[in-house]
């Protein structure tokens, strides 16, 4: 008896396959899409941990100079008063045109680390007197190994899996010269055991900072909200996949209920074709769902080279280019095809459940949902109403995800009823019979359609607001460069007495030297950096400031104020007026908040003499040269010669723009690409509803063809039809997508980055968007068009022959 | 002559000939009734006449229009102006209302006349379900329907395809009742098919189709 039944429930699909791959194909969408965000964000995660593991990052407490580097000298006096902490240095260096993150240990003092045993542990364990003793090794992972070898005058590379990616790890005695920054430290790390009866750090280091292990800065909490951006979007394009699967499933249940009820006649009982019903579900979403992993797999691989670059230059987060599958991925993807298999089915489902045995076998008629769609239009407006509550009421990333889930929701459930009101309208106003009866037609069809309908409002709302976001970001991050990156020529010394030495040569030459000098602080709200700057107009005139009190830079280089960034402004909600405390001995007033993106910390500036009291010593090893735009090549080459510099020590203004600008542009590859996929996939849903709609289509066409109309005229008609919902549905996107920009930059990204954007308008890309949006809309409807076009009159007479 | 079917032959893709060879003609203001048994091709022969589909021999003129030189737009044209038609069943545009659907015809061939179009729906006791959707009303309110839209064009020719196929004994007397005055009135030539041998007797001629000729 099972078998009969599951044979007589199989024979459906055997006859619908297009329905059959429509079905599989969302739920495949759908789950792709959410599991190749999952995957970057998994493997982007497991990478944070690992380097964090294999360097042991974040175990221990670390002293820290807020004036720069350490001498070697402490080192050597602290461990001569017999505490136990090991020295660190560590930076970047640009070697073959690639930024590579140096750290140099102490290889005899400092703890035992991950990366060295494992390697130690390998097949061709290192000689440990080769790592101390010139040249010494340098360990990176094989990729980066490749990518040096070319390199004659690097040290030997031993070669190893146990290293973070971009980074090579060695004696601190070899990152000397690596980084050229002989005798410093940047942190001392103390060693847990501590022996009894030594000085108090306060005594004998008071000007090092002691930083506890868990206030460490993690690139964790640092790149959380980029991640949990990306999740949005995930989740974004998994509801628009889910339409299809709902649509697809509500009409392949609806045109099973003759079968259903025969076999309830027969004897079947409700409850067993249910759950058979579940169960051929279940098995559906399980194979969708595996194309859909495979789908994500391959997604995930294609765009995590741009996320790993992104994270890397925005946040120095070490990320692997490469995705590697784990098993909790695959299931939970599947548990995510499963879930919404069933949340787009269950409705259909329990509608089946409760048919009477004896109702009509007809496809639902259209007119009765109208009080749904009152009902989903009260529904809708109070989601909108709630989205809009929440995001005024409530702080947090969260509560502004919530609005923005609340408000995209929520218009998609009022749109079936605003466009059946500029339906009615038109059609109110329609002048001659065709068109009078293409209005109604559309308003027929809406029913059908209107999920695929709103599957399109999301995708072009998220693309609109996106978008507009991203523009505007890229405008005014265009527009801070110009005003942040002034100088013509950016120098970095490899120490205070080559810096004094290049100010000294440069002076007569220029005009203008700006020192840059700064400071590692700590705030209540994480790192601080301080700089300190000398008065000149290029930062009175052009220091992008965002809020001010009166004459701001006139306090600040009097050394009565400070200036902050936006993010610790936000973060610490403090503002022109309040005090900043930068340490025991000074609190200063806040003059003014300027803008700073891309910057994840912290940031504040005194003047030069301020930076002094509070950092005495701090040394100046940066610059920034004013000079005529002509001659900044040539000086950039005169400096590199007669000091000996690296190309990257001297860097031009351009430059500088140009790689922030492909970093900004690299962090919003992935969202650009998950938008076009998802307005590909509304396009899916539109042309899946389409031919669904199919089967009823015939008796709406045929008495219209039959007055009087060729099938050329209709198939003309059929595209319009689709064209023109989609224009409508377009028209009503675009406010949508405008407050999804507004909540974009004025919520997500305060909450998630801490800085807030104006909004520009693009309508440009938005005529772009529409063109795309009404191709999209005749390619979705070309292929029912072409049916009517080719249907043989016999078939359309056969409408109006008695079925006896 | 309006109508003149000339020796006409049909046959669908794959199958036998439908129609062999059909002569039959029909004057204006004549009526005539097609008998014939289930399958024997009488729907086939009025879609013909009505320039719903192309046949493979033989010639109809329509009105003075011979009907095979035709693209599908000249029998379009053809459909909208010249003849009216009523079958069995789903005549109505579901999406439009009772009220649109009456005069959908007459606006679509530009010939529209409310007084009459009034009077029509008067007549066929439609006035009140003017604002109604096809699907809300019964098989006999349809085809009055059906009905008044094909006379509101004042056709010359009406072609009707078992018209009261789907309706009770009441309601089919008094749609045929109707449809019978209503030619008679504006003087319209109806080709009807019917079953019914009483139905046919109270027409001005006769036809029985059967193996493919005229009999
Ligand atoms: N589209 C078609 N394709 C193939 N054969 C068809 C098609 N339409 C009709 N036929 C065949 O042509 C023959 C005549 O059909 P037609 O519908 O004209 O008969 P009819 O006299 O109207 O029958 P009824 O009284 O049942 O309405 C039948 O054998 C039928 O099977
Ligand atoms: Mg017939």
């Amino acid at each position: 008896m099972t078998f009969a039944i599951v044979q007589a429930l199989l024979s459906h699909w055997r006859r619908h396959r297009l329905q059959l791959a429509t079905l599989l194909i969302g739920i495949a969408l759908a789950t792709g899409l959410w599991s190749a965000v999952q995957a970057i964000n998994a493997e982007a995660r497991a990478s944070y941990q690992r380097a964090s593991d294999q360097l042991a990052l974040g175990l221990y407490d670390t002293l820290r100079d807020p004036s720069g580097t350490i001498a070697v000298d402490r080192y050597v006096a602290l461990r001569r008063a017999g505490w136990q902490v090991s020295a660190v240095l560590e930076g970047p260096v640009r070697i073959a045109g690639r930024t590579v993150q140096v750290m140099g240990v102490d290889m005899v003092t400092y703890p035992a680390l991950p990366a060295m045993t494992q390697t130690e542990q390998s097949d061709a364990p290192p000689d440990p007197s080769d790592m101390l003793t010139a040249p010494g090794r340098l360990l990176a992972t094989p990729e980066l190994a490749e990518h040096l070898k070319s390199q004659t005058e690097l040290p030997p590379i031993v070669v190893s899996d146990a290293v973070p990616p971009d980074l090579i790890l060695t004696d601190i005695g070899v990152a000397e010269t690596l980084l050229n920054r002989p005798r410093q430290i940047s942190r001392l790390v103390i060693l847990p055991d501590q022996p009894r009866g030594v000085p108090a750090l306060s005594e004998i280091a008071p000007d090092l900072q002691r930083v506890e292990a868990s206030a460490q800065l993690d690139t964790q909490r640092l790149t959380d909200s980029f991640h949990l951006n990306l999740t949005a979007f995930g989740l974004l394009s998994f509801a628009v996949g889910l339409f299809i699967v709902n649509g697809t499933v509500g009409l392949a249940f609806a045109q099973r209920r003759a079968m259903i009820r025969t076999l309830r006649a027969l004897g079947v009982s409700m409850r067993r074709l249910v759950w058979m019903i579940t169960a051929e579900l279940t098995l559906l979403a399980l194979i969708g769902g595996a194309l859909g992993l495979v789908l994500g797999f391959f997604l995930a691989g294609a765009l995590l080279p741009d996320v790993a670059a992104t994270l890397r230059g925005l946040y120095g987060a070490p990320v692997d280019g490469q995705i590697s599958l784990q098993p909790e991925w695959a299931l939970a993807g599947l548990g995510m095809a499963l879930g919404g298999t069933f949340l787009a089915s269950g409705h259909a489902l329990f509608r089946l459940s409760r048919m009477p045995i004896l109702t009509g076998a007809g496809v639902q008629s259209w007119r009765s949902s109208t009080s749904g769609q009152r009902f989903s239009f009260l529904i809708g407006t109070a989601l909108i109403t709630g989205g809009f509550a929440i995001g005024y009421t409530v702080e947090g990333l969260v509560a502004g995800f919530a609005m923005v889930g609340g408000i995209l929701t929520g218009a998609a459930l009022v749109l079936p009823y605003f466009l059946t009101l500029a339906l009615s309208v038109f059609q109110r106003r329609a002048r001659g019979p065709v068109a009078q009866w293409v209005w109604a037609d559309m308003q027929a069809q809406l029913p059908g359609l209107s999920l695929a309908l709103m599957a399109l409002l999301l995708a072009l709302a998220a693309n609109i607001g996106v978008g507009t976001m991203v523009s505007s970001f890229r405008l005014t991050f265009v527009g801070w460069l110009d005003q942040r990156l002034t100088s013509e020529l950016y120098v970095t010394a490899r120490d205070d007495q080559q810096g004094k030495e290049i100010a000294q040569w440069l002076g007569p030459q220029v005009d203008a030297i700006l020192p840059i000098r700064n400071v590692e602080l700590t705030h209540e709200t994480g790192p601080l950096f301080l700089y300190g700057v000398v008065d000149h107009e290029t930062y009175r005139d052009h220091w992008p400031l965002i809020a001010s009190s009166d004459s701001a830079w006139d306090r600040v280089l009097t050394d009565q104020a400070v200036l902050i960034n936006e993010q610790l402004a936000r973060r610490a909600d403090l503002w022109p007026g309040d005090m900043l405390t930068l340490n025991a001995e000074h609190t200063l007033t806040i003059a003014g908040v300027y803008s700073d993106y891309g910057n994840p910390t912290g940031q504040a500036i005194v003047s030069m003499q301020q930076l002094d009291l509070i950092a005495p010593g701090a040394e100046t090893r940066q610059f920034g040269i004013r000079v005529s735009p002509e001659r900044a090549t040539e000086l950039a080459q005169a400096l590199r010669d007669r000091f000996d510099l690296s190309r990257q020590a001297v860097v031009q203004q351009a430059a500088v723009k140009a790689q922030s600008l492909a970093i900004f542009d690299n962090t919003f590859v992935v969202t650009s690409a998950l938008n076009v996929l998802t307005l590909g996939v509304a396009g899916f849903a539109i042309l899946t509803s389409l031919l669904t709609l199919w089967t009823q289509r015939l008796p709406q066409i045929a008495p219209v063809w039959a007055l009087g109309l060729t099938r050329a005229q209709l198939a003309r008609l059929e595209l319009l039809r689709s064209v023109l919902l989609a224009a409508l549905t377009a028209v009503l996107a675009l406010p949508l997508g405008l407050v999804l920009a507004w909540a974009l930059l004025a919520v997500i990204n305060v909450q998630a980055f801490g800085w807030r954007l104006p909004m520009f308008l693009f309508p440009v890309d938005w005529a772009y968007l529409f063109v795309l949006t009404l191709l999209a809309a005749a390619v979705a409807a070309a292929l029912p068009a072409l049916r009517v076009l080719r249907l043989p009159p016999a078939d359309l007479l056969r409408v109006f022959a008695n079925e006896r | 002559m309006l109508l003149n079917i000339d020796k006409v032959q049909k046959s669908y893709p794959g199958g036998r000939p439908v129609l062999r060879d059909v002569s039959l003609t029909l004057d204006h203001g004549q009526t005539l009734a097609l008998t014939g048994e289930s399958g024997s091709g009488k729907s086939t022969l009025l879609n013909l006449a009505a320039a719903l589909d192309s046949f493979d021999g033989g010639e109809i003129t329509l009105d003075g229009t011979a009907l095979s030189p035709l693209d599908d737009r000249g029998r379009a044209a053809l459909r909208r102006q010249s003849v009216s038609l009523v079958f069995q069943q789903f005549n109505l545009i579901p999406s439009l209302t009772v009220g649109q659907n009456l005069s959908f015809h007459a606006r679509l061939a530009n010939r529209e006349d409310t007084g009459w179009s009034a009077q029509l729906a008067e007549r066929l006791g439609l006035a009140d379900l003017l604002t109604r959707y096809p699907e809300n009303l019964s098989g006999g309110q349809q085809q009055r329907v059906a009905i008044g839209r094909a006379m509101a064009v004042r056709p010359k020719l009406l072609l009707a395809d078992e018209p009261t196929g789907n309706l009770d004994e009441t309601a089919s007397a008094n749609v045929l009742d109707l449809m019978l005055s209503l030619v008679a009135e504006t003087g319209a030539a109806l080709l009807l098919v019917t079953h019914s041998q009483d139905i046919a007797a109270r027409l001005d001629r006769q036809a029985h189709l059967a193996g493919g000729h005229i009999v």
